[in-house]
């Protein structure tokens, strides 16, 4: 008889047997080196590899500038998001705040309320948007799915209410500018700085204090998590708030770029946002997912999409891939936990077959 | 102990009736029809009703067969994609063989729903991957087999029989036909979940899949069954849809499938499965189409549309909450009598 444990958080299982099987010991190194994120970032880097020799036109400076312009507001949303998921919720009406945020935007600004007034109004609605689903999920104690689902329809329809079919484009050349520009010639958005920031500080939060700590505890188990100690709502509660927040930056950096504010800005691409963290290696049963991952997660499928329309396929394959990457990452570890507890039961029953022969 | 006085078997029913989870949607209903029919009589002529069901008919049965999936704790996200298709394909089948019976068009197209719904069901339990990301990733391949599919073609009206257009036109005591055509699925699906064997099962695995399995109740083969009916309900959608709507190409059902979701969430289908009818998502689809139609017939600014179906999910799933709450500390205060 075996019994078979298997530590979630790492990639490797132990295997304990009644038989003396050798122990496989993988160093550290071997384990990071073999582990998803690891795994994740060679796909990455390989597409990108193949993409520089084989696409004309890929190794620009200009193709960097587009591509990571592309992927800035799903990176940006990405990292909340991958909080709000490791702790088992999820939170659908992000891409209704980024609509709302560009609406409001563009009437404020219309109305000739000063630009950095504006900004500043923009990410309060979004903190308190975030803060509406937070105090519905945690102090109310529904459903974040079918919470934000409601919020996804009620953020787009106010939205709707604010601007209507109208648009706002005449948005102050400098801030316009500014959202393309790039930093000297390496064709890097000066925006990414912000990412960068905003992608520290979830980054730290989560892998380096014992709030993050708490949250991969409290996706494992919300019971537990209480009894030790963490305060349950209010960390979910501010999860949400950090999605709204984050979300209305989007949203700001969405209407400059495009230097048009309008109420359906962003539709969709929650999917999106959600697709790229869970291929980033974020469980959605909660409790598993690195910063890391989700970074690398949201460039490959940013940069697969990318290589994929300058390759001059059209844009069917892309949603094809963006599906098909999505099933097979998660279906993947499935496959390979199915092959390891096969092969792991031959190994047992030809060493209990080698020690009844021996008997 | 004391034994309890049985109460009145009717009084017990007609309690039992006004406590189901239909009746706070079905209010909902009843009120936004006679306020809206109150102050604008034109809402309820013969032509607005044709219309107000006509509607809510292709939601309704997607609605329906999201239920079925929801009470097993899963979801199916890729019915906006499986509709995209099978419309699509249904248009081709008549472009492709003019003369095809149109009963056939039906058949082919929910055996290729239950296809496309197999694909998910299987992935989900074989892989025992949650269906959110699975169904999110089939949401994105279909959607773009249907773009590879169609292109840029969009078949119209005009390339089908008449036949099957008046499927759509024609009525029946003021009931459009693929009206009552939705009237019998739902009501066959509600008999099904409520009085066989299989239905319960969906109930009880979604109450606790662990439980179910112990229990004996084969959770592979049912869950698979629910992916599969929603794939089929999802096909017959889908072939109305070619008969109620003009154009069908590769766009075709964008974006539904968070509209289905959200009317049999409002229905009072619980999100993590075990409780909830397909009667009420039904009325929870025709609630959320009638109140376009309602704020158009009020004159309200067509904008204000989806912020109310927001308010109204969220104020479904707080009443859901408080009616759970108030049913568990019943629940507890009379074990505690019976200690």
């Amino acid at each position: 008889m075996s019994e078979r444990t298997i530590i979630r958080s790492g990639e490797s299982a132990t295997t304990t047997t009644a038989g003396a099987l050798p122990l496989r010991v993988r160093s550290r190194w071997t384990r990071i080196l073999l582990s998803r994120d690891a795994v994740m970032f060679y796909a990455l880097i390989a597409v990108v590899v193949y993409a520089y020799t084989q696409v004309p036109y890929f190794a620009s400076t200009q193709t960097v500038g587009f591509l990571l312009l592309d992927v800035i507001p799903i990176l940006l949303i990405a990292m909340p998001m991958a909080l709000v998921i490791i702790t088992g919720e999820i939170d659908l009406s992000v891409a209704s705040t980024v609509g709302l945020t560009s609406a409001v935007m563009g009437v404020l600004f219309q109305a000739g309320v000063p630009i950095g007034l504006v900004l500043v109004l923009c990410l309060l609605l979004g903190t308190f948007l975030g803060a509406f689903n937070g105090f519905l999920v945690t102090t109310l104690g529904l459903p974040s799915l079918a919470v934000t689902i409601g919020t996804l329809a009620l953020y787009r329809g106010f939205a709707l209410v604010v601007i209507g079919d109208n648009a706002v484009a005449n948005f102050p050349q400098e801030l316009t500018r500014f959202s393309t520009s790039k930093l000297g010639d390496t064709g890097i958005p000066v925006v990414m700085l912000l990412v960068l920031v905003v992608a520290l500080f979830f980054g730290v939060l989560l892998h380096f204090t014992p709030f993050g700590r708490a949250l991969f505890a409290l996706g494992f188990n919300k019971e537990a998590a209480a009894f030790v100690g963490i305060r349950v709502g209010r960390a979910k509660f501010w999860l949400f708030v950090s999605t709204g927040l984050v979300s209305s930056l989007a949203g700001i950096f969405w209407t400059l770029r495009y230097s048009s504010a309008r109420s359906d800005n962003a539709t969709g691409i929650e999917l999106a946002v959600i697709a790229a963290v869970l291929l980033g290696g974020v469980s959605i049963f909660g409790g598993k997912g690195s910063i890391p991952g989700v970074i690398i997660g949201v460039l490959l499928i940013g940069t697969i999409n990318y290589t994929l329309r300058l390759a001059r396929f059209s844009d069917v394959v892309l949603s094809i891939v963006t599906g098909a990457l999505l099933i097979a990452s998660v279906v993947a570890p499935s496959i390979a936990e199915w092959a390891r507890g096969r092969l792991h039961a031959r190994r047992t029953t030809r060493l209990e077959l080698q020690k009844a022969a021996a008997q | 102990m004391q034994t309890q006085t049985p109460p009145r078997s009717t009084s017990k029913q007609i309690s039992r009736f006004l406590r189901s989870r239909e009746i706070p949607v079905a209010s909902a209903l009843i009120v936004l029809v006679v306020v809206t029919a109150t102050i604008n009589p034109l809402f309820l002529t013969p032509q607005g009703v044709k219309d107000l069901l006509l509607n809510a008919t292709i939601v309704v049965i997607l609605a329906i067969g999201q239920a079925v999936v929801i009470i097993t704790r899963n979801v199916d996200l890729s019915v906006g994609s499986i509709l995209g298709l099978v419309a699509f394909g249904t248009g081709t089948l008549f472009a492709v063989y003019p003369g095809i019976p149109i009963i056939l068009v039906f058949l082919i197209g929910m055996a290729f729903g239950a296809v496309l719904g197999a694909v998910n069901g299987l992935l989900v339990t074989i892989a025992k991957v949650p269906a959110l990301v699975i169904t999110l990733g089939t949401l994105y391949i279909y959607r773009g087999l249907n773009n590879a599919w169609a292109g840029g073609t969009q078949y119209f009206a005009g390339d089908r029989p008449r036949a099957f257009s008046n499927l759509s036109t024609d009525t029946i005591f003021g009931f459009p036909l693929i009206t009552l055509l939705a009237v019998v699925v739902v009501v066959g699906v509600a008999v099904v979940l409520a009085y066989t064997r299989a239905g319960r099962d969906l109930y009880a695995i979604g109450s606790d899949p662990a439980a179910a399995r112990l229990f004996g109740i084969p959770v592979t083969r049912r869950v698979l069954g629910a992916f599969v009916a929603s794939g089929v309900l999802a096909g017959l959608a889908a072939v109305l849809y070619a008969s109620r709507f003009n154009a069908v190409g590769a766009t075709t059902g964008t974006g539904l499938e968070l509209d289905v979701v959200a009317a049999a969430v409002v229905g009072g289908v619980a999100i993590f499965g075990g409780s909830g009818t397909v009667v009420g998502a039904a009325i929870g689809a025709l609630l959320l189409t009638t109140i376009t139609s309602a704020l158009t017939a009020l004159r309200v600014d067509k904008f204000w549309q989806q912020a109310i179906v927001g308010v109204l999910i969220i104020a479904a799933i707080s009443v859901d909450r408080l009616v759970s709450l108030n049913r568990a500390r019943k629940l507890r205060v009379s074990e505690a009598r019976n200690v």
